[in-house]
């Protein structure tokens, strides 16, 4: 499989075709690569299920919890691995809102906008986060700040309904969150 | 005197409970799988015996347990139906993508009682001969697929879990999948796909009934965690005291997720139908009421896809009186049972057990349009009608919310929702979808007119 079909072409016809950009491609991520460890694990994972393929969403999480979102190179490692075309693998990065394109911050935080923590304010929160990292409280998608420490999303329901407004920051849930409470997650991310 | 029944949820918020296996082995854990394990085949009068599988299949199937995850399907009929003969492996996935919004029930059991649903899991693999299983989690619950992780080593360590289980020759594996974000996953056919590693875009039935052709094409069950959960109970009770729990045809307990704008949101597990809507809003055990000096506008009583019941409405429904026979009562909507029936005959569902409370200070319009886009944004795109209408549906009530209404806005709207569901989609998203911006329209149809005709008329003078 061609690895250009999933990536932008990189100027290859200096013409029509490469003046428009793709939008979100997969980012290029030259130093890629798998410590032997970490392989050891995603074998054993792939391991779990009678064809190959179903671990692909197990190796995905693995890479963005490592590198924080997925490349190129990635999507043809996994591909690899599981004896896929990369654009089986692509097309659920494309999928799934839990994978990322682009590089994301250290710490991850998302916040609910769905009905139960909306009708009890998440999107002052969402506005707080934003305006306290210098990013757009009315941007679209993940929002990563310039020092590449933190990024904020909205997310739809948690599932954490009860204890609204909820934030989840990288795996960690915070519960009932207020501005206060907000402003000491942020202090707790070092 | 409405009160909790604690079944489920008996230990899990106990003080000192904690979620390992030795802590479960204290409380009684895992004596209901031994017990199933020692179960010996009964001979029929007919001469033939019924297998020890097929005895507790039987057992959930005079319990009258209905699924917990949101149709309220009959869970013993869901298994009569799995294809035994085809010579398949058959695979049994718990459905953990608690995704509905307004629901969190799922979470406190995996968080907090897990090896409950790993010995409701072997329990139900064992009755239907499953040898590989599934917890398909949602992927934001990262620290609940480590809990579960852990609770499945503990299980493979005691023999729960592996080869030839307690000595008793059955063998079973279950392994914890992570999903990654999409709603679209809780239905239990794009569940399938996305476990397949593909995109979670629901199948066609027929011919794809996950019964007959599921998993890699075998026959699947797909249960929810609280349904698994309720199935160790019905064993252990026996179908017929099971049945005494709850009120006919809506047996068992159910763990009711109260959220919105309610002074105590939270999980509360009752007697299904032995507990109306007013008291789980109002009553001091359970939602307390609304704030102080706030009037009650309406509430989603099955997760946001259910139809949204307006204060004041009122419904005709079927009971049996005292004396056994049908008498049609007229009840006013938060003295409905809350059921899976009752909710049915009002019009909506009691779905994944959701209610979403709202007050006289929310906006309706806000309110539906926050949803519209969560469903917007969650439509998997396969299918036209869904994709596109969830979409314009999202857009208009966008612009609802922000002062750009037009007076016709409110028929546009059900226009769309009208065209989306009704057999034009693969699967019941369309309904999903449809439904709240169907109900919320048509009963709160002078607050969207007025909307909109207020909007058109502050641009006609010339302000924007």
């Amino acid at each position: 499989m061609n690895p250009q079909t999933i990536s932008t072409p990189q100027a290859a016809d200096a013409g029509t075709a490469s003046a428009i950009p793709i939008p979100n491609p997969l980012c290029e991520q030259p130093d890629f690569s798998v410590p032997a460890e970490m392989v050891a694990v995603l074998d054993e994972l792939i391991t779990h299920y009678p064809r190959k393929r179903s671990a692909s969403l197990m190796l995905l999480h693995a890479v963005e919890e490592r590198y924080g979102y997925v490349s190129r190179q990635a999507v043809e490692w996994i591909a690899a691995r599981l004896e896929l075309a990369p654009i089986n693998v692509y097309e659920l990065v494309t999928f799934y809102p839990m994978f990322h394109r682009q590089p994301t911050g250290r710490f991850h935080l998302r916040i609910c906008r769905t009905l139960s923590c909306a009708l009890r304010d998440s999107y002052k929160i969402h506005d707080h986060f934003c305006r306290k990292l210098g990013l757009d409280p009315h941007g679209h998608g993940a929002q990563t700040s310039k020092d590449g420490m933190f990024t904020v999303e909205f997310v739809e329901c948690l599932a954490s309904c009860g204890t609204a407004p909820v934030i989840q920051c990288n795996d960690t849930f915070h519960e009932e969150v207020t501005l206060e409470k907000a402003d000491k997650i942020l202090e707790g991310c070092k | 005197m409405p009160q909790e029944y604690r079944q489920i949820l008996k230990y899990a918020d106990a003080p000192g409970y904690t979620p390992d296996v030795e802590c479960y082995l204290r409380h009684g854990g895992y004596q209901i799988l031994k017990k199933t394990l020692e179960i010996e085949p009964k001979a029929l009068p007919d001469g033939k015996s019924m297998s020890p599988a097929e005895q507790v299949r039987d057992q959930v199937k005079l319990s009258g347990l209905r699924g917990r995850g949101g149709a309220g399907f009959s869970c013993g009929l869901k298994w009569s139906f799995v294809d035994r003969r085809s010579g398949k492996p058959i695979y049994l996935i718990c459905n953990a993508d608690e995704s509905e919004p307004g629901t969190f029930k799922d979470k406190q059991i995996i968080h907090k009682d897990p090896h409950q649903l790993v010995e409701g899991m072997i329990i139900s693999c064992f009755a239907n001969d499953v040898h590989l299983a599934y917890i398909y989690i949602r992927g934001e619950f990262a620290e609940g697929a480590r809990i579960l992780n852990r609770a499945l080593q503990e299980a493979r360590e005691k023999n729960f879990l592996g080869k030839n289980i307690l000595g008793k020759g059955y063998d079973l594996e279950i392994h914890v999948h992570r999903g990654a974000g999409a709603y679209i996953c809780g239905e239990e056919t794009g569940l399938i796909e996305s476990l397949e590693g593909k995109r979670a875009y629901p199948r066609i039935k027929p011919p794809y009934f996950p019964a007959v052709l599921g998993l890699y094409m075998c026959p699947t069950i797909v249960n929810n965690v609280e349904t698994l959960c309720a199935v160790k109970h019905v064993v252990d009770l026996g179908p017929s005291e099971y049945a005494k729990i709850g009120t006919p045809n809506n047996t068992g307990t159910r763990i009711v997720s109260l959220s919105g704008l309610v002074k105590r949101p939270g999980y509360y597990e009752v007697e299904v139908g032995k507990v109306t809507i007013r008291e789980l809003i109002y009553d001091p055990i359970f939602g307390g009421g609304l704030r102080d000096g706030r009037q009650l506008k309406a509430v989603i009583p099955g997760g946001s896809s259910s139809k949204i019941l307006k204060a004041g409405e009122r419904f005709k429904l079927k009971r049996k009186g005292p004396d056994g026979k049908d008498v049609e009562q007229e009840l006013d909507m938060l003295d409905l049972p809350y059921d899976f029936d009752s909710l049915i005959a009002a019009g909506s569902m009691s779905g994944s057990g959701a209610i979403i409370v709202l007050d006289d200070s929310t906006d309706i319009v806000a309110a539906l349009s926050n949803l519209s886009e969560f469903y917007a944004h969650e439509s998997c795109g396969q299918c036209t009608p869904c994709r596109e209408g969830s979409l314009w549906m999202s857009k208009a009530l966008h612009r609802m919310a922000n002062g750009q209404g037009r007076k016709g806005d409110a028929d546009y709207l059900l226009k769309i929702a009208d065209n989306i569901p009704g057999g034009r989609t693969v699967c019941a998203f369309g309904e999903a979808c449809s439904w709240p911006v169907q109900s919320c329209v048509t009963k709160f149809k002078d607050e969207f007119v007025a909307r909109g005709t207020q909007d058109e008329e502050r641009r006609a003078a010339g302000s924007k």
